[in-house]
This record gives C-alpha cells, structure tokens and sequence, in this order.
C-alpha cells in the first residue's frame, strides 16, 4: 500500500474507533489514536502476517504492550482480516471476547500477548525473539510500548537483558504521546529522558514522528538490527491524534464522546463511522 | 534435591530439543553440565525475576518448553502477576521451579521462607502445583510436567534431603502415593515433610497405632479419589506440610471436605504459624519450632485418637 491509501486507513481506524467509544461507552481513546499510525504501519506494511494462517510459526509477532491501546487495535485487526468486521458488533456487550484490553491469544485471532497490566509485553515479547533464535527461525517482534507504561521497572529489566542477549530481532516503540492517565508523563517520572534512557540501556535508540507513517514504516524496516543490538524508536506522539478538539487534552484519556462529537469527529476525519 | 533437579533436566534437555533452562542469578556450577551439553539454552536472566517469567511465558508461546529456577520466593511472590498473567492466563507451558521451599533457607530470615506459595499458587486457573518428597519424586514429577500443556509451579528442597522412595517408582501427577498402608490413622504428607512423617508413623506404631503414609507429591489437582477412600477410612486424618496451616494442601483438603455430605475422617493440620519466623536457627530448628516433628505429629494424632491427654 502507498502511504496515502495508508493514510485512508489510518483516518478509518480513528473514526471506527471513537464510534465505538460512544457504541460501547469505552475509554482509552486519547490512547487509542496516538497510536493509530504506527498500528496501520506494522499491519498494513511492516509485518510478515497471513490472517488465514495467524498461528504460522514463522510469522512477525507484534505485542500491544499498551493494551488499553486495544479498542484501536480490535478495528486494525478485523479490517486486516484476522476476523469478520462483523464480530465487532459484539464489542461492551455481555459474553463478547472484546474486553478493554487484548484477550489471551486462543480468544481472538491475531493476538499475541494478553496485555491491560502494563510491562508484561515487552519481557513476553524478547522470549519469542529468544525463541527465534533458539529455534532458528528469522522472524522479527515488536512491542509497542506508552511513555506511561515505562513507569513499570520489569520494562528495563527487560531492556537490560535483551541488549545483555544483543536480541537483533526486537524493536520497540516507545508511543510517546506526553501524557499518562492522570497528568504529564514529564512531570510523573521524567518521561522527556526516555530516548537516553533507552541508549543508556545498550539499546540502538532512535527518535520519529510516531504519526507520520512514512516513519513508521522507517522504524519497522530496522530490524534485524545492522548494530546487532535490539532497537528503540521513541515515537513523539499527539494524545487524541486527528480530532482536532481531542489532540493534547487528557481528558480524553477516560472521557466517552457524545454523539454530537462523533459526527464531529468524522466529518474533521472526512470518514462516515 | 537441586543436584537431581540439575542432573534430570540436563537429561530432558538432550532429550528435547525444546527445553530451555532460566535462572535468575543463582545456581552457579549447578548448571554446568546443562550448558555444557545444550549451548544456546541456559539463560541467566540476572536478579530480575518480573522479566523472567514473561520471557519464560513468551518462549512458551513460541513452542519452547522453558523452565524457571531460582529461590522459592523470588520466582513466587516477587513475580505472581507475571505468574497469574503470562503463564496462567496464556497457558504458556512454563515450569517454575522454587528450590529451598518451606524452611529449607530457615537460616537466611524470613525474606527467604517460602510458607505462602502453595496457597497464593493453587488459586490460578490453569497450574499445576507439585511438591515432591525426594529426588525420586522431583526427577518423575519433572518429566510428568513436561508432558502437560500448561504451566507447572514446583516447589523442592535445597540438597541433603533422604531418598525416601525406591527406585522403581510410579508416579502420576494427581494421584498421591501410598507409601505405607496402615488401619487407625492416615498421614497425608506433601514435599520434603515425607521422612518426618514416616518417622511419625514408626513413632505411631511403637504406641500400638499403625498409620497409612500417603505423599501428596500434586497439590493442585487435588487428589479427590484418595481424599474420599481416607476420610470415609480413617476416624483421623493429619495433614503435614512445611508451609502456612493457611490456605495450603491442608486448607485445601479442607474446602474440598467441608463440601463433602458427610465424612466419617477429622481433619488434623501441621504447618507454620500465620507469622513470620524472628528467631533465626537451622531448618530443623524451624521446623521444631513449628511443631513440624515426628514426636509432635505422633502426639497430637494420639491426642486426636483419643489414645492420650492433651
């Protein structure tokens, strides 16, 4: 795909999703459209996946760390084709698979890690690149992490290892979008440091503009690592991305749109929902 | 008991291909022979045991049979929700091991007992929780945990302990053995408690009183079959482990016999008391001190027999 039709994409994922929002009465969608660009790149571009064959043992694996990033990736997933876009219908209602978080792999196609509880995917993530390896398999991983979810001290054991391990075949992106649930990441646990962090940690480190898919599609080409080192992107992010009176206000991290803002939404979007 | 843990899973590993051996930092030369024989498959992951089972939990799910080793509490309670989310919730055929489970670590203070693990393990949906009685029921258990599609927790000894089983032995998880029969009273042991409770049992006999012995090397599934012979059996049933009186094998012997319609048997339980142990001494110390002794277990089954004063 070209990166305009790409584009298209993305714009039909945000409106999918803040619809849903509003359907289902579910949060996260500040954290949601952060992080829409970098999800259309690793499944539209990026990744070797076939949705008829989601268990293949050679496929890419790609780990939704931030899993309250779900509601977005639920929509990537059925409009890749992992499942009918029909399924979604069920999503907030009694008995769905669809939680606010990505259910365990044998639920729903396409998933490779159960993640909600932040700082689980990346350690999980660098065992299936050890496992590659092990198994002499060249398929690549990636996590997507939040800036909050660095919060979490198993994220740098994790970094420790896998540069200890020199995992060529991990790439993590860092959805850096400023803001964690209740205020600045900055300001929480100086979050502005992550990409020397990073470094600091053995990782080749490299800074984007986490919505510009052409950059994403830059990041994901860099693994296999040429350094021998596992990669971090840092991508700097907008909260609330493409809606104009959504973007960098935190609010809504947890606030549901009125039917009114949907339409709203789409139409700034240029997407019927 | 970590030397036999060491040997067998050196064995497995030349056997399957798929068996990778974590640890957290400890178990220096332990392992030489595993590295040694399977390079590429021993992962020190340092003392960073939150990562280890998400590892472990991801090598699992990409068709590896990865197995955790390292000090009981640090592979428990330091990483349960990496436990309770990446293996249990996955079903990632993990198997944790916890070495100098109990008391066996009496010496190094209460930040390296391990009375808790059985009763914050055996909740997860999705494990299996075994605690065999010697190096003959650690190398089986081992091999019968590799064959299981998910997530295995084990708590062993350290070293020393006495081979109690010989060796000819057949074990199959959820089915305790009968190590010896006996007709007043039976004696239900799980883990390393075993030679205490044979001693008990010979303690017993001297008084006239013949004890059946049955090692509950499975925790989790609980061994219902053996539990409803016993209880409908015996006027008294003590259950012996080195771990809290709460919420471990005998706590939940005593759920599953509370909801029984009517049992003849009365449940008796040793184990450690509901508080951390401030006086420092050997495991033996420890567990006399817990009231974990063949002379203590045969009075009070005495006592509960009605063959004694209390």
């Amino acid at each position: 795909m070209k990166i305009d039709e790409l584009q298209s994409v993305a714009r039909k994922i945000r409106a999918r999703t803040i619809s849903n929002s509003h359907l289902t009465q579910t949060p996260h969608l500040g954290s949601c459209l952060s992080c829409v660009d970098i999800l259309v790149a690793v499944y539209f571009h990026g990744l070797r996946i076939d949705p008829r064959n989601p268990t293949d043992p050679d496929r890419d694996r790609f780990i939704l760390s931030k899993g309250h990033g779900a509601a977005a990736l639920f929509q990537v997933l059925a409009l890749r084709g992992f499942y009918p876009e029909s399924m979604l219908d069920s999503y907030g209602q009694d008995g769905s698979v669809f939680a606010e978080h990505p259910p365990a792999p044998s639920h729903l196609p396409g998933i490779e890690a159960a993640t909600g509880s932040l700082g689980h995917g990346l350690p999980m993530g660098l065992g299936m690149a050890l496992a590659a390896r092990i198994r002499k398999k060249n398929y690549q991983v990636v996590a997507l992490l939040s800036d909050g979810e660095c919060n979490e001290g198993s994220v740098w054991e994790a970094a420790m290892m896998a540069a200890a391990q020199r995992v060529d075949n991990l790439l993590v992106i860092v959805d850096f979008n400023k803001w964690q649930a209740t205020g600045r990441s900055e300001d929480i646990l100086g979050a502005n440091s992550l990409p020397d962090k990073w470094r600091a940690f053995g990782w080749e480190t490299h800074e984007m503009d986490g919505n510009d898919i052409g950059q994403c599609i830059e990041a994901l080409s860099r693994i296999p690592s040429r350094s021998g080192k596992p990669v971090a992107v840092i991508g700097h992010t907008v909260k609330g991305k493409g809606v104009s009176f959504m973007e960098d206000d935190n609010n809504w991290h947890y606030r549901i749109p009125t039917a009114e803002e949907v339409d709203a939404a789409c139409k700034e979007l240029g997407v019927v929902a | 008991m970590r030397n036999a843990f060491a040997d067998e899973i050196t064995r497995l590993g030349a056997a399957d291909p798929r068996v990778v051996l974590l640890s957290g930092d400890i178990g220096n030369k332990l392992f030489d022979k595993f590295k040694q024989n399977h390079v590429g498959r021993f992962f020190n992951c340092g003392v960073a045991e939150a990562n280890m089972m998400g590892v472990a939990a991801g090598m699992a799910l990409s068709g590896l049979r990865p197995v955790i080793y390292t000090i009981t509490p640090f592979t428990t309670t330091r990483c349960f929700e990496q436990i309770r989310v990446d293996a249990c919730y996955h079903e990632a055929p993990v198997i944790i091991v916890g070495t100098g489970a109990g008391l066996a670590y009496a010496e190094l203070g209460p930040t390296h007992h391990s009375c808790e693990d059985l009763a914050i393990l055996r909740v997860l949906p999705n494990i299996t929780v075994l605690a065999p009685a010697d190096e003959m029921e650690l190398r089986l258990c081992l091999r019968a945990a590799l064959g299981l599609p998910g997530p295995v927790y084990m708590r062993i000894g350290k070293k020393g302990e006495p081979v109690v089983h010989k060796k000819d032995l057949a074990l199959e998880i959820g089915r305790s053995i009968t190590v010896q029969s006996g007709s007043d009273v039976c004696l239900v042991s799980t883990g390393t408690m075993l030679p205490v409770v044979l001693s008990a049992a010979r303690a017993l006999a001297g008084k006239g009183v013949t004890a059946r012995v049955e090692s509950f090397h499975t925790v989790k599934p609980l061994d219902r079959h053996t539990l409803a012979d016993v209880f409908s059996r015996y006027a008294v049933v003590a259950v012996v482990e080195e771990h809290s009186r709460l919420g471990g094998l005998g706590g939940s012997i005593a759920e599953w016999l509370a909801a029984q319609a009517s049992m003849q048997g009365r449940l008796i339980s040793f184990g450690t008391a509901d508080e951390f142990m401030h006086e420092i001494g050997s495991q033996d110390y420890a567990r006399r001190r817990s009231g974990l002794t063949a002379e203590n277990i045969a009075g009070q089954v005495l006592v509960a027999l009605g063959k004694a004063a209390s």
